[in-house]
């Protein structure tokens, strides 16, 4: 191996994969978000009519004739272009745009699993829905390594007592 | 067992309180799947290993508390309470607690 071609080597594992990551994760991670939007959305327009409430105690005109908790949870993690810029930006501060889309599709998929379980198993309705939001601890004591942001959303899923039961 | 996350089991009266019933498990994650999710830190989404991992751990601690409940000749657990902590690196304590009751 001569020198140019070391030389060549040398640069391109020290910038050229990097930038090959980014460019990889930009794109997949990117394609990722998008479907995942489209797919929440879907997902949000079959269940509109169902109620989902966070209220502690339940409307008057519910009568209920069975209940359960129903739960749902997601852990999502950043993809590596983004967690590059969102590095780049603490050095400023401000806000940081992109973990929002993050946090926001995966509260909302933990809500989606939430009422798809209570659907599945007959439940007509959620109350006192609450959420939690985790930071998983890294794999390595510096900070690096893999991380994950949990969500969780939790709610008492009830049956109605007849099938008009709600109207007042 | 009739659990619930709100101070009462709908449609239900309280007769008797037992006190706080808890139940927790203590997990540690699995290389492979910590190594799928390293993978899968650079594309970034969702982490299904871990998502499976903390769904099992939940519903494990859950059980627990249902059983001292049982234990106690409740029927009910009302207030339902979930949290997380971690205890060690690499190792997280899941519990879940609750009021023990029992409905009419």
């Amino acid at each position: 191996m001569d020198g140019a071609t070391f030389e060549n080597l040398n640069l391109f594992l020290n910038f050229g994969l990097p930038l090959l990551l980014l460019m990889i994760a930009y794109f997949i991670g990117s394609m990722v978000e998008r479907r995942h939007f489209s797919s929440i959305r879907k997902r949000e327009n079959e269940n509109r009519g169902y109620p989902v409430v966070s209220f502690d105690t339940m409307p008057d005109d519910w009568k209920v004739s069975e209940s359960t908790m129903v739960a749902g949870n997601i852990v999502v993690s950043l993809d590596y272009f983004k967690r590059v810029i969102a590095g780049l930006r603490s050095l400023v501060g401000g806000r940081i745009k992109t973990y929002e889309p993050l946090l926001e599709r995966a509260r909302r998929e933990a809500l989606l699993r939430m009422t798809e379980s209570a659907r599945e198993q007959g439940y007509d309705a959620i109350f006192n829905v609450r959420l939690e939001t985790s930071r998983l601890a890294n794999s390595r004591g510096d900070g690096n390594g893999t991380a994950g942001v949990e969500m969780l959303a939790f709610g008492t899923a009830v049956k109605f007592a007849s099938r008009f039961a709600r109207t007042p | 067992m009739d659990i619930s996350n709100t101070d009462s089991i709908p449609g239900r009266r309280i007769v008797e309180f037992y006190g706080v019933v808890t139940g927790n498990t203590v997990r540690a994650k699995h290389i492979g799947r910590d190594i799928m999710a390293g993978l899968k830190n650079i594309v970034g989404g969702e982490l299904v290993g871990y998502t499976e991992l903390l769904q099992d751990s939940r519903t494990e601690a859950t059980e627990r508390m249902i059983q001292q409940a049982q234990s106690m000749g409740a029927n009910a657990v009302v207030n339902v309470r979930f949290a997380t902590s971690s205890i060690a690196q690499g190792a997280a304590e899941l519990f879940a607690y609750g009021t023990a009751v029992k409905v009419e």
